[in-house]
């Protein structure tokens, strides 16, 4: 029994670096999930991952004026991201390249600059660090950092949740209501942004959609619902962090990928074994349902 | 007989070609007419102009000084995410979007409402179910059944009996009429030249300008139609700047 206790609980009973780790991403956890269930519905993965990408150059211009200062490296990747966002939006609006491929092309160039800015000065060690992320290098600001953005995103979402639903689904009934829907989809953007800010921290700015996408996703083989496919999204976060950086303590592996590959494992376990849509339900073959 | 809707010289383009241009048109209160031309002729431009979903080049657009809490409007099925996981109870409740707006919660008295406009279309018992469950037909109802919770003066409605069997178009249709009895002001696009000379008083014949407009009988004659076919068709990718100056 006190094995177990020391192998489950232990790390983080006795190392305040493994709870304050923990603690950021369960804050993390339950602020992103809802960004990632409307991330999968607004069938924006993909650019949410080019947007996390293009965090890297504003990183780069707080490490270049602050080093590896925190609030310098979040403020600048803060305004890299909405930079990127509303540029893509600007130029998928006012020419006929779609959305995506202005993502695309937005993250590259910007990846590529963050990437040159930082090797300018800094070393590889820097670089990886940004990358990759430090989880459990978290300092008592960072935790603050992360628990302010869980908290406005919570409340945000709770606030704009219903037009963006509409926006989602039906974008054309707000403006007929005469609803401005660029206005939620730009708050979506940056509440998005701002949680992948709290991400890069912890688990880098390459898989800083990790944990909040890859819940999500294996969230949507559970339920069908919005506000249940949150309520799912979460408790699978919370576990991944959990088994992550436990796994990463005892094989001394890097926590920001054994988070992201247990929250891969659960998409995996959730794409066989999932109550909707999964492999499981396509392959087995049920007796109809009357009426 | 005063006008709902007018439009004058109102231009609506995508990069710079005209969807429709230089429309002058008068539709008057209670009428209800049928929105016809052949494809890509500018009919569902002209519905999305008139809610502001495309902005105007040129021209004005007068709803005789109504908002759009008036005006209800029924998007193509196209335009709507289909799989995306929201309920018919939730859908129609988005009537009283005028109301509760988009931060405040719907009442029992508005759930009431929603029901009541679900079992009007023929869905009782569906108010649970998800729109990725029913048939086109069944989901054209519960767009229906939003407009009806809307209880607009003007009602839009761009292609409602596109891919639909007989039955579900016979009591769509009669719900229109019933708008019409109300005295409400009802443009529905259409491809059906003859359920447009059946049903609607009235029609709008569009070749992206404005063909004809007035009694459907005479505005969709044989020489207009086959004078809105030979305008659609002549579309010139490299064509000059319109010369037509706003009036």
């Amino acid at each position: 029994m006190q094995a177990l206790y020391d192998f489950l609980l232990g790390p983080f009973v006795e190392f305040g670096f493994m709870r304050r780790a923990l603690v950021a991403c369960l804050a993390l956890s339950v602020g992103s999930s809802t960004i990632g269930v409307f991330l999968i519905l607004r069938r924006m993965s993909l650019m949410g991952d080019a947007l996390a990408h293009s965090l890297l150059p504003g990183a780069a211009v707080g490490f270049l004026l602050g080093g590896l200062s925190l609030p310098a490296m979040g403020a600048g990747g803060f305004a890299a991201g909405i930079l990127v966002a509303l540029l893509s939006g600007v130029v998928a609006r006012y020419t006929s390249l779609r959305e995506d491929a202005s993502f695309a092309a937005s993250y590259l160039t910007a990846l590529a600059l963050g990437v040159t800015m930082i090797s300018l000065r800094g070393s590889s060690v820097d670089l990886m660090h940004i990358l990759f992320g430090s989880i459990l290098a978290v300092d008592d600001l960072s935790l603050l950092l992360v628990a302010t953005t869980a908290t406005i995103t919570l409340v945000g979402m709770a606030i704009i949740y219903r037009p963006l639903v509409v926006e989602c689904f039906n974008p054309g009934f707000l403006v007929a209501m005469g609803e401005r829907g660029a206005i939620f989809h730009y708050a979506f953007l940056a509440l998005a942004v701002l949680n992948m800010v709290a991400a890069f921290q912890a688990i880098g700015t390459l898989m800083a959609l990790g944990l909040v996408l890859l819940p999500a996703i294996a969230a949507s083989f559970w339920t069908r619902d919005v506000a249940s496919m949150a309520l799912v999204a979460a408790p699978i976060a919370l576990f991944s962090s959990y088994v992550g950086l436990l796994v990463s303590f005892h094989s001394d592996l890097p926590s920001g990928p054994s988070i992201v590959l247990t929250a891969a494992a659960c998409y995996i376990a959730s794409l066989l074994l999932g109550a909707r849509d999964s492999v499981r339900q396509r392959l087995s073959r049920p007796a109809h349902l009357h009426g | 007989m005063s006008a709902a809707l007018s439009l004058r010289d109102l231009t609506v383009a995508y990069e710079r070609h005209p969807a429709i241009h230089h429309v002058t048109l008068d539709v008057a209160e209670g009428a209800l007419t049928a929105v016809v031309g052949p494809n890509g002729a500018g009919k569902s431009t002209l519905l999305k102009a008139v809610i502001g979903e495309v902005r105007k080049v040129e021209g004005s657009i007068d709803l005789a000084g109504r908002g759009r809490a008036k005006i209800a409007y029924l998007p193509q099925v196209s335009d709507i995410d289909r799989g995306f996981p929201i309920s018919v109870l939730e859908v129609v409740l988005l009537g009283r979007w005028a109301r509760i707006g988009g931060f405040g919660g719907a009442s029992a008295h508005d759930r009431h409402e929603a029901i009541h406009a679900i079992e009007a279309v023929g869905l009782r018992g569906f108010e649970r179910r998800p729109i990725s469950t029913l048939s086109a037909g069944q989901f054209q109802r519960v767009l229906f059944a939003r407009v009806l919770l809307q209880d607009a003066e003007i009602i839009l409605l761009d292609e409602p009996f596109n891919a639909i069997d007989a039955r579900t178009t016979a009591d769509l249709m009669a719900l229109v009429q019933r708008w019409h009895a109300d005295r409400r002001t009802v443009l529905c696009v259409l491809h059906d030249i003859d359920q447009a000379r059946a049903r609607f008083p009235d029609a709008i014949l569009l070749a992206r300008e404005l063909v004809a407009a007035g009694p459907t009988a005479e505005t969709l004659s044989a020489a207009n139609l086959l004078r809105a076919r030979a305008m659609a068709e002549a579309w010139d990718e490299d064509a000059d700047a319109c010369l037509r100056a706003a009036d």
